[in-house]
Order: C-alpha cells, then structure tokens, then sequence
C-alpha cells in the first residue's frame, strides 16, 4: 500500500546497494530527481536498468553508482553522446561497467513478461544481430524458440523483475493512487515488474481527475509516493513543464570532461541546497 | 556554390521518397526533417510515428527528441511502448522507416553500436540499437540516411545492430524478417540501392556536380555502378523555402549542436 514520504525517505527505504533499479520514463518524466538523490545517498553496486540510460544514467554512472547496465540506446537524444557512460565502457571510469544491450523491443517485452508473471516474453526480433551473438552480455536474456503451434522460429526474451522501479508522475492523490498521462512509456510495467516502487509526483490532489490516455496505478501497487515538483527536470511533466533542450545540450559540455562534471556533482548534488 | 547545403539535398532526396498517406515511422534529425517536408509539401497525408509511441503526430515545429511534447500533443494517438513494437511495428502495419548509420556494408547491414573488432573494448562505443533491429525486420521498407565515408561504408560492419541483408540472397527469409529492408541508401553524394539479384548495394543515382568516381573513392568496397545511373535533381526553390522554414522552428540550441 502506498505510503506517502519524503523523496530521501523513498530513496533509503526502497533502493541498496547491490539492488537492481528501473528508472523508467520514455523522454517524458524522466524520474530525474529521484536520480540525484540515490547518488547524494551513496547508492554502489546497481545493476541499472532503462531503455534509454540518457542523462539520468550518465549522471549515476559517472557519480560510480552502478556496476551493471541493462539497457537499448545510451545517447543524449538529439545531442549525441552520452559521455560518462562512454568513458565508463571505454575507460573503466571511474570502474568498470557491464553491459547487458536488447534493443527497445526487446526491453519492452521483458518489463511486459516481468508486469505479467512470466519466466519470458517472445517476440519476432533479434535474428542475425549482434545482439544476440555472445558479446553483447544478453547470454542469459535471449534465446531461440519455436512456436509449438506453427513451427516459426522466434526470439525468446527473459523477464526483467528490478527489486525496486522508480518512476515520475504527475499526481497522486491523499490514498496514494498514481496517474500519468503524455508520452506514458513503459512505466507501468516496469512497476508492476519490480518488488519494490517509488513513484515521485509533481503534486498530491485531492482527486484524480480523469485524463485522455492516462495510466492509473492503484495505491496498492505502488510503494513510495513522494512528493517532487519539477522531479522530471530537464525532462518533463507534460502539463506541468517542458523539456530543457538546453539543458541536454549543455550536459555534452559538462559530462565530456571528468572535472567539469565533478564540478557539477558538487554544485547540483552534492551542494548544500541541492535538490 | 550550388545553393543548397549537403543535409538539405539528403533531406529532399529523403522525402521525395515518401508518398502522401503512407505511415512512416521517424527517428530525430534529417528523417524527422524529411517527414515534415514531406507533410508540408506533396503528402499531406503522411502518417508520422515516433517511437515513444505518438501515432500520426502533426508537430508544427520540428522536435529535438522523439518524447517533445508537441507530438504527443498533435497526435491521433498516444500508445505504450510496448505496444507501439508490438501492436504497430511487428505485425508490418508501417511503411517506410528510417535509420542512420555509424557503418553500413555492403550488404547493407547497419551497426550503431561499437567501432572496433572487439565489443568489449571498442575504439568507440557508440549509443546501440533503440528500434532500430525491429524498424530494419519489420518495416515494409526502410531508407537509410547516412554521409558517405570510407569509414562508415565499409566491406563488413564491426557490428551488426540491424540486419539489411544479411550474407547476401536468401538471408532474410531464412531469418525471418518480414519486411523488404532497406530500399534506398541516401547520402550527401547521390544513391545506393540493392541489386535485386545480388542484394549488394549499387549506386543508382548521383546529385548534380557531383561524380562516380568520388562516390567510389568515399566507398570502402569495389562499388558497383548502375546501368540506369541517374542524375537526381537539385532541390526546387520551393522544397527549400519549406525546409528552411521547418528547420527554423526548431529549438536555436539544437541547430547550434549541429
């Protein structure tokens, strides 16, 4: 049942060191501050996993937070490269990083199987990449199968279960019920995928008002609610914010160079103030 | 001077290519570019689809990324992710997609994920697969968008993101992929397009000034060279007027990161 805590609080009591963390939101609510907070914790040892490891990862990896990486695409989308994510591969900075590398279908369809209690998924994909060669770190997750009822060969894929998933949205209400609406990702089957969940929101109401399209996770699928406006910054929360286009640029400057990003650690993280 | 730069003669050639109500699925830069063209000009019926799962959106200004909140606010649709690989890309419902290259051989596989023989320790780790092994399986046809280089059109890619075809004849119907794959290579010299017989990529068409001879010295194989070879034409006044007015909607930061 969801309790309703501080962001800090969320943070200590649902992620440890050497957990398996999803951080999910597709461009859209990037659970951002979440983020900051499980390295200003001093989280070590995660096996980080998202689609997209974009900004959110590249700040986590570079702070040395994570020791694994489960994902499908690490660039700052429109930009170009995601820096300390690159130098963790190529350098091992600040330690080594393994990988595990899907494609986005792929990744999708193990966070469906995990949100539906199946060992695996099974989708038409993979067939003569790389991906599913043995270098790609994805011996354990890919697999040939053939469909009993017509013979096709197709792509076995193994469910992701994160013992936590972290997520933004934009409201809860008072019980603790979670809606999102926008570009809504894959971030429903990533909470029902993982043990644990903190969902982060822009605010607390009183009531949900019903949106176009929007997901609703009952206040009895969801861990910790916590309240964090602007949270998805410099994501965004469609209806609250923006997306910071300036921002995704400026961070090629920042994570290009390991002492400028520690100087940004230090001011926007680490900082007295930082949030 | 021709009047026109590189990116925007890839650009027209890209959506020229594109006929009014088809659903082409969109990544971000030239192929976003091209779409919007394509929408603003001759097929204004096009269906764009981007991957976060924004299903006929109508941007009024062109996107810095795939999640701007002005697709999913212009879009017939909004799905899951999940849904938008499984429900729309897999089954063969979408016509053209588009990709870019970090390498392409020539056989036209793509990799976009390591430079460098050993995936462990790549020369350069590139950003990986997204959509892109689905877009080149499952897509009716895919477009290729892609500066040509002797690095990046190469014998043999380092790694194999996204299956074109494959070892040659016959590859993908014994993997599986349902879609034709990809049907025209469109770089900043002219185009490249599979031999129907031998599935290797020949070069059909060169932009105006330029010559068989450079296309071949930017080529790291022995490009073959179509015997209906076309000239392809400069871009139209007014396919540039349009294209300059998309580009110019777009976020000042991005077209400063280039």
């Amino acid at each position: 049942m969801a309790e309703i805590v501080s962001l800090a609080e969320a943070i200590a009591g649902a992620v440890h060191d050497g957990d398996t963390v999803a951080m999910e939101g597709f461009t859209h609510l990037i659970p951002h501050a979440a983020g900051r907070e499980v390295i200003r914790q001093g989280r070590r040892g995660l096996t980080l996993v998202r689609m997209t490891p974009d900004v959110i990862y590249d700040q986590m990896i570079g702070a040395g937070c994570a020791r694994k990486l489960v994902f499908s695409w690490g660039g700052n989308p429109g930009v170009g490269s995601l820096h300390r994510f690159r130098d963790a591969v190529e350098h091992s900075w600040p330690g080594p990083l393994e990988l595990e590398e899907h494609s986005h279908a792929g990744m999708a369809n193990r966070y469906v199987a995990g949100a539906s209690g199946l060992p695996f998924a099974v989708l038409r994909g993979y067939n003569g990449t790389g991906l599913a060669g043995p270098a790609a770190g994805t011996r354990a997750s890919i697999a040939e199968i053939t469909c009993p009822f017509t013979g096709d060969t197709l792509t076995a894929v193994a469910a992701l279960r994160p013992d936590v998933t972290v997520i933004h949205a934009q409201q809860a209400d008072r019980a603790g019920n979670v809606q999102f609406w926008g570009i809504t990702g894959v971030q429903k089957e990533a909470v029902l995928a993982a043990a644990r969940s903190v969902v982060t929101v822009e605010e607390i109401v009183d009531v949900l008002e019903p949106r176009p399209g929007a997901v609703v996770l009952p206040a009895w699928t969801v861990g910790y609610v916590a309240p964090a406006r602007g949270g998805a910054h410099p994501s965004y929360a469609m209806g609250y914010s923006v997306r910071d286009n300036d921002f995704y640029v400026a961070w090629d400057a920042i994570s290009r160079d390991r002492e400028a990003f520690g100087r940004w650690l230090a001011e926007h993280v680490y900082g007295k103030g930082a949030a | 001077m021709s009047g026109y730069t590189a990116d925007e003669i890839m650009t027209v050639t890209a959506a020229r290519a594109l006929r009014d109500r088809m659903t082409c699925f969109v990544g971000i830069g030239l192929p976003s570019e091209a779409a919007n063209l394509a929408r603003a000009t001759h097929a204004p019926g096009l269906v764009l689809i981007y991957e976060s799962g924004t299903i006929g959106a109508k941007p009024g200004a062109l996107p810095l990324s795939i999640g701007d909140g002005i697709l999913a606010e212009t879009a017939d649709a909004v799905v899951s992710v999940p849904e938008i690989f499984n429900y729309w890309l897999q089954p063969g419902r979408i016509d053209i997609g588009f990709l870019g290259a970090a390498q392409i051989d020539r056989f036209a596989n793509i990799n976009t994920t390591v430079i460098g023989a050993d995936y462990a320790e790549p020369k350069i780790r590139l950003p990986g697969a997204g959509g892109a092994p689905e877009i080149a399986a499952s897509c009716r046809e895919v477009i290729v968008i892609v500066r040509q280089t002797r690095q990046a059109f190469v014998e043999r890619v380092d790694f194999v993101t996204s299956v074109g075809f494959g070892d040659g004849p016959g590859s993908r119907r014994y993997l599986g992929l349902t879609g034709a794959g990809p049907q025209k290579i469109i770089t900043d010299l002219g185009v490249l397009e599979p031999d129907p017989a031998t599935c290797e990529l020949v070069l059909t068409g060169v932009y105006p000034g330029r010559s068989v001879a450079e296309v071949r010295e930017r080529t790291g194989w022995d490009l073959r060279v179509s015997a209906g070879l076309a000239e392809i034409p400069a871009p139209g006044p007014a396919e540039l007027a349009v294209l300059r007015d998309l580009v110019a909607t777009m976020p000042a930061t991005a077209a400063a990161s280039g």
